[in-house]
């Protein structure tokens, strides 16, 4: 049970390749924290720093308010699960588990009834006979988090854990690890470029692009008012529209020649954005005041079943608007996107949220 | 095969047959001199089934046959070669496995410069560096010894090299995981690289045991008294220039008795080494 404080990390490659630009972040003890950007945004990186795997360049990370930047991964008191499980291949699934408590010395009879508990938590107890190969992908994931429970660490550090699992499988541990990791209580730091997953396990999401980090906060929070447009586009699924917009005299107009005559910011904004399932659609050509009402033509039809996307041409972009249920509109009609202005998002010159 | 005709089964039945034959007659024939007295080798054609004097001839061989290979006996030979074969083949492994860890797992300077200088040997056979590495054994009184026949050959770019090639297969992760879980280097190594490259062990240990034990020019270098010798080299020692000298049904009962521990240590490992060669278990 710990906190993880990082002040200003960076790493520097021998290269001169610079991955990690400067990173502040504070988990609270006992919250899972999400590190979520497109891939070479620096996230595993900075999961590697903190778990000692990385040397890190400038800054320090503090686990438990100690700071750890000159000790070694085994002093840490992390667990790590990876990627691709990386289980010792030649090991039973008990000797997977057990390996880092024999390592450090603790005693036969311990290791047993830890290693056992551990298992019957993860419904691994009727494979602990069994070697890796000899799994199947779920089962390895579950080993691989079982490694880690069972030395009980300060801190659980998950290196896109799911990423090799296949969608059903995927979701349905994406719940385990959020339950397992609320009973446990322990520290953890979750790396994924899936904003679903981020999403859905974050206590505090951090959004990472190009080494540094874009926005800090609860989930929903970000969703609602993400900071800058890197952060409206990365998450969401389909993802925040977006238009261009330029200035006139009577406010902001839109690439059609569109002006919207309220709800604009006083500071000049540049882009426009609102999400998919804050539009609406219609077919009826009442005016509609205080709404931004978009002239659309349907280019494609996505049913998903319990919803369906809108692909639209409207003032000259691409957007997409969610229904719900089954679409009446099919590809070619003429239709109008209605967007609420309450729900409508600005971004200036530099990509930052304008309010 | 399903659906081949008769016929194209019994051409590639009749063409292993006849491989397997060409592979085997002269063994075969070694086998059928070692069981014929000196008088019926002696006077051609020797007969192609196998004679009476089995017993003899391998008795006098083991426990007789003193005069002829310097008053040594081929069960002294034996345990020459076999001690050089297994101190090469397990030397070799040793001396290899532990570069391959150093210049695979480890950062230090000059580390690619050593990993050139090793696989450069590879290019310089015992034979060439041979009038050097003798004189070395003579400085350090190393002939006659079974540490000058064994050490000169232990170290192996080849191996070496195999084993690099094998640890570079290791994923980065496995290596991470371990020192999360608190393994240092030598844990690593014994307990999780060793396993996990036990079968290309195996099948080195066969290759090389099977090359230590035909070595050749070296022991007879550098060995000069006959019960240090090497049973390749007594063989050799056997057969003197005129016929009638040379015992010929004995050299080849000691060629048989030369050939049947490498074979043992094929048949014996040959599970593993097969599964050395073919897969690799990650």
């Amino acid at each position: 049970m710990a906190t993880v404080d990082l002040k200003d990390v960076k790493k520097v490659y021998p290269s001169g390749v610079e991955a990690v630009k400067g990173v502040s972040i504070a988990i609270p003890d006992k919250e899972l924290c999400v590190l979520v950007g497109p891939s070479g945004c620096g996230k595993s990186t900075l999961l590697r720093m903190i778990a000692g795997l990385e040397t890190i360049s400038a800054g320090t990370v503090a686990i438990d308010g100690k700071v750890v930047n000159a000790i070694g991964p085994t002093e840490r008191d992390i667990a790590m699960v990876f990627q691709n499980y990386a289980l010792y291949p030649h090991m039973k699934v008990y000797d997977n588990m057990a390996y880092g408590l024999r390592n450090r010395g603790t005693p036969k009879d311990e290791i047993d009834s830890r290693v056992r508990s551990t298992a019957k938590v993860l419904e691994l107890s009727a494979l602990l006979d069994r070697r890796p190969r000899e799994l199947s992908g779920g089962q390895r994931q579950r080993v691989a988090m079982g490694r880690a429970i069972v030395r009980n660490p300060k801190v659980f550090l998950f290196d896109e854990p799911l990423s090799n699992l296949d969608a059903k499988l995927r979701g349905q541990m994406r719940v385990e690890i959020k339950n397992l990791q609320r009973k446990l209580g322990v520290t953890s730091v979750y790396v994924t470029h899936d904003q679903l997953e981020a999403m859905t396990l974050a206590d505090v999401l951090v959004v990472m692009n190009a080494g540094l980090v874009e926005q800090t906060g609860a989930p929903l929070d970000i969703y609602e008012k993400p900071a800058s447009i890197f952060v409206a586009s990365f998450i969401g699924a389909p993802p925040m529209n977006l238009l261009a917009l330029t200035g006139s005299s009577s406010g902001p107009m839109l690439a059609d020649g569109t002006v919207i005559g309220f709800a604009a910011p006083e500071t000049p904004a540049v882009t426009l954005g609102f999400r998919p399932e804050d539009a609406d659609v219609t077919f009826n050509a009442e005016a509609l005041p205080g709404a931004l009402v978009l002239p659309a033509t349907v280019e494609a039809v996505e049913p998903v079943g319990a919803e369906s996307f809108l692909h639209c041409a409207a003032a000259g972009s691409r957007i997409v608007v969610r229904v719900s249920g089954r679409a009446t509109a099919k590809p070619g009609d003429q239709l109008r996107v209605v967007a609420r202005a309450e729900k409508l998002h600005w971004f200036d010159q530099a990509g930052k949220r304008v309010d | 095969m399903i659906g081949q005709s008769p016929l194209r089964t019994f051409i590639a039945h009749a063409v292993l047959i006849l491989g397997i034959l060409i592979v085997a007659f002269p063994i075969y024939y070694t086998f059928v001199a070692s069981t014929h007295t000196l008088q019926t080798i002696l006077r051609p054609p020797l007969p192609l089934l196998p004679g009476g004097q089995l017993w003899n001839n391998y008795s006098e061989a083991l426990f007789g046959g003193i005069g002829r290979i310097g008053g040594v006996s081929v069960g002294q030979l034996l345990l020459n070669t076999t001690v050089m074969a297994l101190g090469v083949a397990v030397g070799k492994i040793f001396i290899s496995i532990l570069s391959a860890y150093a210049i695979v797992f480890f950062r230090f300077p000059l580390r690619m410069t050593f990993f050139w200088l090793i696989f450069i040997t590879l290019m310089l056979p015992v034979e060439v560096r041979i009038l050097p590495t003798y004189k070395v054994m003579v400085d350090l009184g190393m002939i006659d010894t079974y540490a000058g026949l064994i050490i000169p050959l232990i170290a192996s770019a080849t191996a070496t090299l195999l084993f690099r090639q094998f640890f570079m297969t290791i994923p980065g992760e496995l290596v991470e995981a371990a020192r999360v879980d608190g393994a240092g280097p030598w844990r690593f190594f014994f307990d999780i690289l060793l396993p996990l490259s036990r079968t290309n062990i195996a099948a080195l240990f066969v290759i090389l045991f099977i090359y230590g034990w035909t070595q050749y020019l070296w022991p007879l270098l550098v060995t000069n008294s006959n019960d240090m010798n090497t049973i390749v080299i007594a063989l050799r020692k056997m057969v003197s220039f005129a016929d009638a000298d040379t015992e010929w049904h004995l050299v080849m009962v000691t060629a048989m008795l030369a050939i049947v521990p490498p074979i043992l240590v094929v048949v014996l490992m040959q599970r593993w080494f097969v599964r050395g060669l073919v897969e690799s278990e990650k």
